[in-house]
């Protein structure tokens, strides 16, 4: 079985707010579920499938009491929590259960305040004793990946600077994107330190908000007024240390979802208009796209190098609405804002100084954990019908 | 983290008692499966390679090299320098390098086990040769 073509997009919806210290957590997934659905033209009275994670106050019962959702009507839910990436696994649930008959709109929410207070604790695993005392934090764990990508393949600092060169001179048309300023490659080498060999400008935002997107039925979308985007091709992956044996931290989970999402959707990355890069962090992006095959393994520094990133410009237009790096990270979770592009740049809806001519499809891939330790992820491959 | 901080005791637990047993008396311990020989840490009672259950506690001979390593600047409580070090055994394990010049720390440079004081059991470091 496939869900290859069996489940649309049909609503997505970007919260504006980057701080929101006047709103709960639980009222911003409220918001964002109600914009998804006006969005794709539907109620909140038609979901009978619900999704989200580990940033939902509670989890899936309060979130499902507190939104009022039908609860004679529901009858799927997925709690799949792989930190900044689990949407994009939900959007694959959600096509699977689609597929099943198991439901047919279903609703998926992610929103959270990290910038207005501290964010809960995770629950630790079993390596809790062997590991917790050393301090592994977003930043120094990518860095550690970043280190040895630098060691084993010579990519530079230079070549990083244009990933997070690139998000900006898309962010100056997004009108609420965090940093909208326009950065060189020097201005992120001069950027502080922050965890060797990553400078502060090599970093994501941290931003307060959320996203929302409706996953349907073939039939349901076609009576929608929304241009038509459906998922081909899905696949997930989760990479970790593993027991220490043969440790290589310069590639990701994504050398196992990517080809399995690009043999179900039957294409190739020649045939990519338009990519959604997690960019928790520059080096993500870059070994992300290694990984997925646009280039060869320790090659995505020439890669991303000389703007081949910048709608227009490159080879390859990424995270046109400035991505994690400049626009929005809400909760520390990357993964839904990621789609949310890559269906406004098949819908046509982009704006227009970053808008891909004719683009009919679109990857959109993210990591969620940490890179250096453990972490899953997620590739989507998305077509506007 | 070492120095800066006081160190949170290891809760243990059935499964890694020994470890921190034998890490009071200033012995590092890895796992080595018996039915596959690979060794492995953190220690578990399967073997995460072939799903034994015959693994055994080994000495480790506490020497390593350091695979990677990142620099943590912004800290509230001064810079350190996380890692992955892989024994001289072979399996790789996440620590921080301590007692030496942060700043001239190598990729490939060879390191041995230090062990830093909690209230509980000690909790292993790693220090340049």
């Amino acid at each position: 079985m496939t869900i290859k073509g069996k489940a649309y997009i049909a609503g997505i919806y970007e919260h504006p707010t980057r701080h929101a210290p006047d709103k709960s957590t639980a009222q911003l997934h409220a918001e964002v579920a109600k914009g998804a659905l006006e969005d794709a033209g539907l109620t909140r009275a038609d979901v009978d499938g619900y999704f989200c994670a580990g940033d939902a106050p509670g989890g899936l019962w309060p979130m499902v009491d507190y939104l009022g959702l039908n609860t004679g009507k529901l009858r799927h839910v997925d709690s799949t929590e792989t930190g900044g990436c689990s949407y994009l696994i939900h959007l694959g649930h959600a096509a699977e259960a689609i597929a099943a008959g198991k439901c047919s709109v279903a609703l998926v929410t992610l929103a959270g305040k990290p910038r207005t207070g501290p964010m809960p604790a995770r629950a630790s695993g079993a390596e809790a004793d062997f590991e917790s005392a050393y301090g592994a934090t977003t930043h120094n764990a990518y860095g550690m990946c970043a280190m040895r990508h630098m060691h084993d393949y010579g990519t530079t600092s230079e070549q990083l600077a244009w990933i997070k060169v690139a998000a900006s001179h898309h962010a100056q048309y997004n009108p609420h994107a965090m940093l909208k300023e326009v950065v060189t490659v020097e201005d992120v080498l001069n950027s502080p330190m922050i965890s060797d060999p990553l400078h502060r400008m090599d970093c994501c935002v941290v931003t307060d908000g959320g996203g929302a997107m409706i996953v349907t039925t073939p039939e349901i979308a076609k009576s929608l007024k929304k241009p038509q985007v459906r998922l081909i091709g899905h696949g997930e992956a989760m990479k970790g240390p593993r027991g220490g044996k043969d440790l290589d931290l310069t590639y990701s989970a994504g050398v196992w979802s990517g080809p399995r999402a690009f043999e179900e959707a039957g294409v190739t990355q020649k045939d990519i208009k338009y990519a959604s890069i997690y960019d928790s962090f520059t080096i993500t992006v870059l070994m992300q796209l290694e990984d997925l095959g646009f280039c060869k393994k320790g090659e995505g520094g020439k890669f991303v190098a000389d703007g081949n990133l910048i709608s227009g410009v490159g080879k390859l237009p990424f995270n046109t609405d400035g991505g994690g790096l400049c626009s929005n990270h809400p909760v520390n979770r990357g993964g839904m804002t990621k789609i949310l592009e890559a269906v406004r740049q098949l819908r046509g809806e982009a704006h227009p100084k970053v808008q891909v001519p004719n683009c009919d499809l679109a990857i959109a891939h993210g990591t969620g954990g940490l890179l250096g330790v453990r972490h899953a992820a997620s590739t989507c491959i998305l077509e506007r019908v | 983290m070492a120095d800066a901080k006081k160190l949170n005791a290891p809760v243990t637990n059935p499964e890694t008692a020994p470890f921190w047993e034998a890490a009071k008396a200033g012995k590092f311990m890895i796992k080595r499966c018996t039915s596959c020989n690979e060794p492995h840490y953190f220690p578990r009672s399967v073997c995460p390679f072939c799903f034994s259950d015959k693994t055994v506690w080994e000495e480790s001979s506490g020497e390593a090299t350091i695979y990677t390593y990142s620099l943590m600047r912004k800290s509230p409580t001064g810079p350190y320098a996380i890692a992955y070090v892989t024994l001289k055994e072979g399996p790789s394990l996440q620590t921080n390098i301590v007692d030496c010049d942060l700043e001239k720390i190598k990729i490939g440079q060879k390191v041995k086990v230090v062990w830093k004081p909690t209230d509980g059991a000690p909790l292993p470091f790693f220090t340049p040769v």
